[in-house]
C-alpha cells in the first residue's frame, strides 16, 4: 500500500502450508511485522490457499512428524507413525492443539487473519492453485487479490525480507 | 502517569504487540500507553517494537509474573 514511500519497509510470505500449526508463523510475522509499520503481501499457494477459505476447519497431522512432541498429563506425548495413521488420531491431536492454544493465551487462526485484514496486509490468492484444486474465489475471504508468480516477483524483487513458508 | 491501560495478561506472542499496536493508533501523540503483559516475551518484543515504529519505550519493569511497559506514543 505504502510501496512509494522510500523508507517504508516491506516483506512477502509465500504460504505453501494449510495445517493448524503451519498456519502460524506466516499469520504471526505478517501481522507482527504490519504492527510494526512494515509493508505485508502474503501469497497463498497450494495448500497455503485453504488458509483464505471463510469457513476455516485446520487440522494437525502426526503422521511424518516425529519432532512432534504434545504435552500430556505432565509428559510430553510422540506418535508413532503406525499409530498417527490410524482413523480419529489427528482428530484427537487438532482437539488437544486447539485446547492447548486457547489455554495458553495464543491467538487463533481466525482471529490473527483478521488482524492482518485489519492491518492492510494484502493477501494474494495464486489464481493457478484456485484452477488445480477446482476452488471457488466465492469461497475465499473478500479481501484478497489474484494473481500469480509475477505478481508476486514485482513485490519481492523491492521487499526487504522475502520469506517461504 | 499513563493515559492509557492495556491488559494483555494471559495473552501470548504476538498478540501483546498486536493489542499494543491497535490502542497507539488511536491515541495522539505524546500520550502514554502503559501494559501489562504475562509474556517473558515481550521484554524483547516491546524493546524491538518500539526501535522499529519510533514509539518511545519509558519505562520496562517487572513485579512477580507481571510485566510493565510504559509507551510514549509518536
Amino acid at each position: 500500500m505504502l510501496d512509494t514511500m522510500d523508507n517504508t519497509k516491506s516483506m512477502s510470505i509465500i504460504v505453501t502450508k494449510g495445517t493448524l500449526d503451519w498456519a502460524y508463523p506466516p499469520f504471526i510475522l505478517a501481522t507482527t511485522a504490519a504492527a510494526m509499520d512494515v509493508d505485508v503481501t502474503m501469497f497463498f499457494t497450494f495448500y497455503g490457499l485453504g488458509l483464505l477459505k471463510k469457513d476455516l476447519d485446520l487440522k494437525i497431522s502426526t503422521l511424518g512428524n516425529p519432532a512432534m512432541e504434545m504435552p500430556m498429563m505432565g509428559m510430553h506425548m510422540k506418535m508413532p507413525n503406525l499409530v498417527s495413521a490410524i482413523p480419529g488420531v489427528d482428530r484427537m491431536a487438532t482437539t488437544m492443539m486447539k485446547n492447548l492454544i486457547k489455554k495458553k493465551g495464543v491467538a487463533s487462526i481466525p482471529d490473527l487473519r483478521e488482524a492482518a485484514v485489519e492491518s492492510d496486509v494484502k493477501m494474494v490468492a495464486c489464481q493457478m492453485t484456485l484452477d488445480l484444486f477446482e476452488l471457488d474465489q466465492k469461497d475465499l475471504i473478500p479481501d484478497i487479490t489474484l494473481g500469480g508468480a509475477a505478481t508476486y516477483m514485482e513485490g519481492a524483487l523491492k521487499a526487504d525480507i522475502n520469506l517461504y513458508i | 502517569m499513563a493515559d492509557q491501560t492495556l491488559d494483555a495478561k494471559g495473552l501470548n506472542c504476538p498478540l501483546p504487540i498486536l493489542k499494543a499496536k491497535k490502542a497507539l493508533k488511536g491515541m495522539e501523540a505524546g500520550k502514554v500507553l502503559e501494559i501489562l503483559s504475562t509474556d517473558p516475551g515481550s521484554v524483547a518484543d516491546f524493546a524491538a517494537f518500539c526501535n522499529q515504529t519510533g514509539n518511545e519505550l519509558l519505562s520496562s519493569n517487572t513485579a512477580g509474573d507481571v510485566y510493565t511497559f510504559e509507551i510514549k506514543r509518536a
